[in-house]
């Protein structure tokens, strides 16, 4: 008679025997948050520059945006996509629903966390460029963004962390990634145990080495900085 | 080359500047002194409308600044030096010199360098190409961020109180270069409380107080016999 215990040891012979299930989900929530991720980086850097100019239209604009998408929950914004589309006659598949809803809310905090950085850089800098004569759009680009990468380098990465596991709200329209995949065998074998402890673990080897690389990175750039004390040998010690 | 005409400026209620009359000639070193909160950084920071008179009009070289052509005419006459210099600190001494050519004047990479290189020499740094900004002394940042203003090789460059922020070991360094300056046909408009530096380079000196220009007329007249109170009084201070 085999072992009840949902973590006995058959239940994960079985499973493994179905990996390549767990793979193709693994596989689509890393397209999913890839992508996601890119969109979110691309709309979190547009509404994060507008939200800092002198136009009120456009911060107004950037406001909505933000407030919009980081006050209802996910879930609803892409069931709205998933029904509420359709029934405008507008058919997304739901990899794109995946990237579009994700890719959007994230957006929406993205957009917070660029913001911080650019009010962070002293006003001089600004000054600096435009007694230059760089318009807008080139100091945002050569000068004011480069300088807060250090600063939002920490948030940023916390927000692809939680993009990859929000990635699982696919889970809710059949969305074939990783969540979904875990639900289906833990419904269809039973063994709930394997299959979720399985996924979780999947979503941390893709979370943790983010985590970590982004921390190395920012402490590198920290170094850095400090680290180009030029070489003065005239001012080495002379220890007697 | 520059001329302001009746130029205003209110900060809210606060009239900074009241009825402003100026030319400044080409090639012309002009020092700007006066009190604290007399409107000096607001009247040069109108030359290249880092400050928007609210009437009035500033006419750099024969074309009135405007909100509009501001860019564009900014990049082809003026450049600035301030009193926290505001180098770019994620970009290196040479690069601090190349981006403005590079990217506002179309410069190759090879023409900007060897540009940067010569006014590195200028301001005595050439050692120092490779540093970052945070390296250097305040001494150091300010020959850079001079060396800086030169390499867009434009005819006016305007300094707010360049050395009011420097050690004062360091002060002179500062001060010999733009002595150094102001034997080339560049139109040079200082705002300083260095008298000594004042006496030796200005061809004009203007005083102002409250808004105004009080009085204006060569160092000679300045230091040996003023004819307003108001610049007796303020010059038996600041020389004690
Ligand atoms: N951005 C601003 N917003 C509001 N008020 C300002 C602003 N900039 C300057 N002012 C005010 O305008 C007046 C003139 O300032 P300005 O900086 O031109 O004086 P200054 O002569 O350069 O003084 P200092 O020697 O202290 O630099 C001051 O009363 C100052 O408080
Ligand atoms: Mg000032």
């Amino acid at each position: 008679m085999k072992s009840s215990n949902p973590f006995a040891l058959w239940r994960w012979e079985k499973m493994f025997g179905e990996w390549q299930m767990f793979g193709e989900g693994f596989l689509r929530t890393i397209e999913v948050a890839a992508l996601a991720l890119i969109l979110a980086l691309v709309l979190g850097i547009i509404f994060g520059v507008i939200s800092t100019s002198n136009n009120k239209v456009m911060r107004g604009i950037a406001r909505v945006y933000v407030e919009f998408f980081q006050n209802t929950p996910l879930v609803i914004q892409v069931f709205f996509m998933y029904n509420g589309l359709a029934i405008a006659g507008i058919r997304l598949s739901v990899f794109m629903i995946g990237v579009l809803g994700v890719g959007i809310y994230h957006g929406a905090y993205v957009s917070e966390v660029v913001k911080t950085g650019i009010t962070s850089i002293p006003v001089g800098q600004v000054e600096a460029a435009k007694s230059q004569g760089f318009t807008y759009v080139q100091y945002m680009r050569y000068i004011i963004l480069p300088q807060t990468i250090k600063i939002i380098l920490p948030p940023l990465t916390n927000q692809a962390v939680n993009l990859i596991k929000n990635t699982s709200v696919l889970a809710m329209i059949s969305g074939f990634d990783l969540m979904y995949m875990a639900d289906s065998w833990a419904s269809s074998s039973l063994d709930y145990g394997p299959s979720y402890v399985f996924a979780g673990f999947l979503y941390f080897m893709l979370c943790f080495p983010l985590a970590t690389w982004a921390r190395k990175y920012e402490e590198r750039l920290k170094r850095k900085d400090t680290a180009r004390i030029p070489f003065d040998p005239s001012e080495e010690a002379v220890t007697c | 080359m520059i001329k302001l005409q009746d130029v205003n400026k209110y900060f809210g209620e606060n009239h900074v500047l009241k009825d402003i009359n100026l030319t400044v000639a080409e090639g012309e070193k002009l020092v700007i002194i006066g009190p604290s909160g007399s409107g000096k950084s607001t009247t040069v920071r109108c030359m290249n409308f880092l400050e928007a008179p609210t009437s009035g009009q500033v006419i750099i070289d024969g074309e009135e600044l405007t909100q509009k052509n501001k860019i564009q005419l900014v990049r082809r006459t003026s450049a600035m030096v301030f009193q926290s210099f505001n180098l770019y600190p994620h970009k290196t001494v040479l690069e601090n010199l190349t981006l403005a050519p590079i990217k506002l004047q179309k410069l190759t990479k090879e023409e900007a360098i060897k540009k940067a290189r010569k006014y590195l020499a200028t301001v005595g740094l050439s050692e120092k190409e490779n540093a970052y900004p945070s390296t250097l002394s305040g001494g150091q940042q300010q020959r850079v961020a001079i060396a800086r203003a030169l390499a867009t090789e434009r005819k006016i460059i305007l300094f707010d109180e360049p050395t009011s922020a420097l050690d004062p070991e360091t002060v002179q360094e500062v001060l010999d270069v733009m002595i150094k300056l102001s034997k080339e046909n560049i139109t040079m408009v200082v705002v300083t409380h260095e008298m000594g530096f004042a006496r030796v380079v200005a061809d004009r000196i203007i005083f102002m107080d409250e808004g105004r220009i009080v009085e204006e007329g060569k160092p000679e007249h300045f230091f040996e016999n003023p004819s307003e109170e108001r610049t007796k009084l303020f010059l038996s201070k600041i020389l004690r």
